[in-house]
């Protein structure tokens, strides 16, 4: 049977075709969908979200050593929060198989760093693979448990966007059923203190030894030969981008990509007049070729940075003169045209706590978040953002240092506090710290699409469970300073956020609006502008709120009234607070008036 | 019709339902026995950002991504939209743009960007073949604002080599059940609209 699957939804059918018993994540683009196909599609999997990378990898391992063949995903920039289980993993191995995946984001669609996470696995010493299409996603994933469980090792499974979130068909194969042997006590594998981590680094390079002639043999490593002089080594997503221009060529394609298959790749070179290596973002099978003393080609022709496209490739063959024809149009130069960023949602309960941010013109460290879009004009109103947790270790710092005088506060979401900022807030308090730390609580982790989380009350496959108290947790702590507020009271918040502020010591406020799309989307009754006392000032513009826009009716300056769209409107009333002519009104009043 | 080559680019903005159009698209190519890819990033899109679909479709299809030049038909859900999605389209190929205009906030509170004066008309005078459709209009008279998508699928189903049978097929795979009718007399419509309506 064949089905139209992405990268993700391949992974997850292949974990339920190779018999996982295991999924653990925390969410993170372009990775989440993997887990949400499996918990929706394949229950036969027990699958669960875990606070962050590092529990969800360590949960992971765990499972594998009680017999149970285990999937790990994550985000590439996920994979740095789990390296240090990762990187001990490798020396202790593993009992029944195991597979971590990093979805890497080149050109960063929706992630703040494009790293190369292939390197990881040279780093920890484990084999990679990489599809290069949404059938080799489930293919691949089968042989990397078979592969962690013949070699004893954890593997390295490596997407990029466009493979997690590409679609293709997918030949389906019937579930197997695999009998792990459950744990079994065995100190000087599993206990890594230094006698026993020296022994197993000795396994470990054997391993990677063994590695090396197996890369050799395996059909993930192959040869398409059409009798050209141009040879081309690729592998994953760029594969498919260098196939499509340059059909003729011949190709090493490199499915089992660490450690590289260099015999194969020996023999590759010296028969062709020319080999280029097309990779996307870093030269890491180019270096590795180049210093084994062979002659490639390829960096200089492709780039280090952002995603790669036919047309970025057939321009890099035809700067290596080995394509002339180029079937695709130039790169056109960029259109003035209006960018369309991404927006806090019409009724989003951040906005509240940005304009008030704004308004008091602190310093704002931020997160990884919907609210991360409070940096954006027209708000601007977030000052940093670095990665997971670290808004709160900024402001500290900074704080510390009396390094901002108008006062300093971090803003971070309910999943991200929970992910890294409850450290950062022990931290705080441990230090007497005078930061403002706003958690923006909407129940929800947002930005990947609502995930559950250890404070929603309900796990990843649907099951009720305990709710983090956050403010019994910051109580704990040791915060004095804490208070909740209605994020859609501008008012309230601002006060809130001032008085904070001028408080000495840690202070921790928290906004109790769910988010305006989860669990349920929240439509209440629309605003609407009466556009006789609408004076075109243009407040309401600069809230950033998606339902508002400018009217065809202009003020005596001939400046544009405002007009909002009642599809969009979910009746949040934040501009109506700040309206300073009263004309934004509930519809209905509006509709009572006329009457 | 080259090697059964045939590329489609949808685009939109969150939210429009530009993904159920690639998917009731990319079925019609599997139930026309053919290989097809189909690419989009998700993410922060559904944050009001651009959301562009690319479906390709052939005996192999290997890069999931239309090139510049290279779309047969683009469909663009909204105006601005189309007129930004118009390097990708081929020389001769065809445009179909919602007459929808969505602006963004950026744009109604900084001075730094203009919504462009009549994206359509612009859109015009590079290609010949610029279809323009009510695309609301017609599904706010159908009672449901979400059939614009099924409305633009009917125009596109007029140009693109696949039997009509297989698109009714593929309607009826993807759309929730209770849906279905509905979406079909919105389809029917998008096919119905001739030219000189769509002008008017």
């Amino acid at each position: 049977m064949k089905e139209l699957l992405s990268g993700n939804e391949a992974v997850a059918r292949g974990a339920f075709e190779a018999d996982v018993r295991m999924a653990v994540a925390y969410p993170g683009t372009p990775s989440t969908e993997i887990l949400e196909t499996l918990a929706a599609r394949y229950r036969s999997v027990y699958s669960q979200w875990s606070p962050n990378e590092k529990v969800a990898y360590e949960v992971g391992i765990g499972s594998s050593l009680g017999g149970a063949r285990t999937l790990v995903t994550m985000k590439h920039v996920g994979v740095n929060v789990a390296a240090d289980p990762f990187m001990t993993h490798s020396y202790t191995g593993v009992n029944a198989g195991f597979v971590l995946v990093s979805a890497d984001d080149p050109e960063m669609h929706s992630s703040q760093n494009e790293q190369d996470n292939r390197f990881y696995a040279r780093f920890a010493k484990v084999p990679m693979l990489e599809p290069s299409d949404s059938q080799e996603s489930k293919d691949m994933l089968l042989v990397a448990l078979e592969i962690s469980e013949e070699f004893d090792t954890p593997v390295l499974l490596r997407m990029t966007t466009r493979i997690s979130h590409s679609k293709g068909i997918v030949e389906l194969s019937e579930p197997v059923k695999v009998e792990g042997e459950k744990f079994v006590k065995e100190p000087a594998k599993y206990v890594m203190v230094p006698g026993n981590a020296r022994k197993r680094h000795i396994v470990v390079t054997e391993r990677l030894e063994k590695f090396k002639e197996y890369t050799e043999k395996t059909p993930l490593n192959i040869i398409e030969n059409n009798d050209s002089k141009i040879g081309i080594i690729t592998g994953g997503i760029s594969y498919q981008y260098a196939k499509e221009v340059m059909p003729d060529a011949d190709y090493l394609k490199l499915g089992f990509s660490y450690p590289l298959p260099m015999k194969k790749i020996a023999d590759f070179v010296n028969n062709h007049d020319r080999v280029i290596v097309v990779e996307e973002l870093e030269p890491f099978y180019e270096d590795q070729i180049k210093v084994a003393g062979l002659k490639v080609e390829g960096k200089n022709f492709f780039g280090v940075r952002g995603e790669l496209s036919p047309g970025r490739v057939a321009e890099g063959f035809k700067k290596a003169g080995v394509l002339k024809d180029i079937n695709i149009a130039e790169i056109p130069a960029t259109k003035d045209m209006f960018p369309r960023p991404p927006v806090l949602c019409p009724g989003c309960p951040h906005r509240g706590v940005f304009m008030g941010l704004k308004k008091l013109k602190v310093a704002v460290t931020g997160d990884i978040g919907c609210y991360t879009l409070g940096a954006l004009p027209p708000l601007n109103a977030l000052d940093s953002c670095i990665c997971m947790g670290a808004s709160i270790g900024n402001a500290i710092g900074m704080e510390k240092v009396e390094g901002y005088e108008k006062g300093i506060v971090a803003v971070i979401g309910d999943s991200t506090f929970i992910h890294s900022g409850i450290t950062g807030l022990v931290e705080a308090v441990y230090n007497k710290s005078n930061v403002t730390i706003i958690i923006l609580d909407n129940s929800a982790t947002a930005m990947t699409g609502g995930q559950q989380h250890p404070a929603t009350g309900f796990t990843l496959m649907g099951e009720k469970t305990n709710v983090v108290d956050i403010p019994a947790l910051c109580k704990a702590i040791g915060v004095k300073n804490y208070r909740d507020v209605d994020p859609y009271d501008y008012d309230a918040t601002l006060t809130a956020i001032k008085e904070e502020t001028a408080n000495p010591g840690p202070s921790v406020i928290r906004t109790n609006r769910p988010c305006v799309l989860m669990p349920k989307r929240i439509m209440d009754e629309p605003y609407v502008v009466d556009t006789d006392l609408c004076n075109g000032c243009s407040a309401c513009f600069r809230i950033s709120c998606p339902a508002i826009a400018a009217s065809e009716e202009t003020n005596k300056h001939g400046k544009p009234k405002a007009v909002i769209d009642t599809t969009q409107c979910t009746g949040c009333s934040l501009c109506a607070q700040i309206c300073p002519v009263d004309a934004i009104v509930l519809e209905s009043k509006l509709v009572a008036k006329e009457v | 019709m080259q090697d059964s080559k045939y590329n489609i680019l949808i685009i939109g903005v969150g939210g429009q339902g530009v993904l159920l159009a690639s998917e009731i698209i990319s079925e019609v190519a599997i139930l026309a026995g053919l290989d097809v890819k189909k690419s989009e990033v998700h993410g922060m899109s559904q944050r009001g950002g651009i959301v562009s679909s690319h479906v390709k479709i052939a005996k192999k299809v290997y890069s999931p991504t239309i090139e510049y030049g290279q779309a047969d038909v683009i469909v663009a859900f909204e105006q601005a939209e189309g007129l930004r999605s118009l390097d990708w389209m081929k020389k001769d190929g065809v445009a179909i743009v919602s007459k929808t205009v969505l602006i963004p906030a950026i744009v109604t509170s900084t001075k730094a960007f203009n919504y462009p004066d009549d994206p359509i008309a612009q859109m015009k005078q590079v290609g010949d073949n610029v279809v323009s459709v009510e695309a609301d209009k017609i599904a706010g008279e159908l009672g449901n604002a979400r059939l614009v998508n099924t409305i633009l699928l009917g125009v596109l189903s007029t140009y693109a080599p696949y039997d009509i049978d297989l698109w009714l097929q593929a309607i009826k795979a993807r759309v929730k059940e209770r849906f279905v009718d509905i979406n079909l007399k919105a389809f029917e419509h998008g096919r119905q609209i001739n030219k000189a309506e769509m002008e008017a």
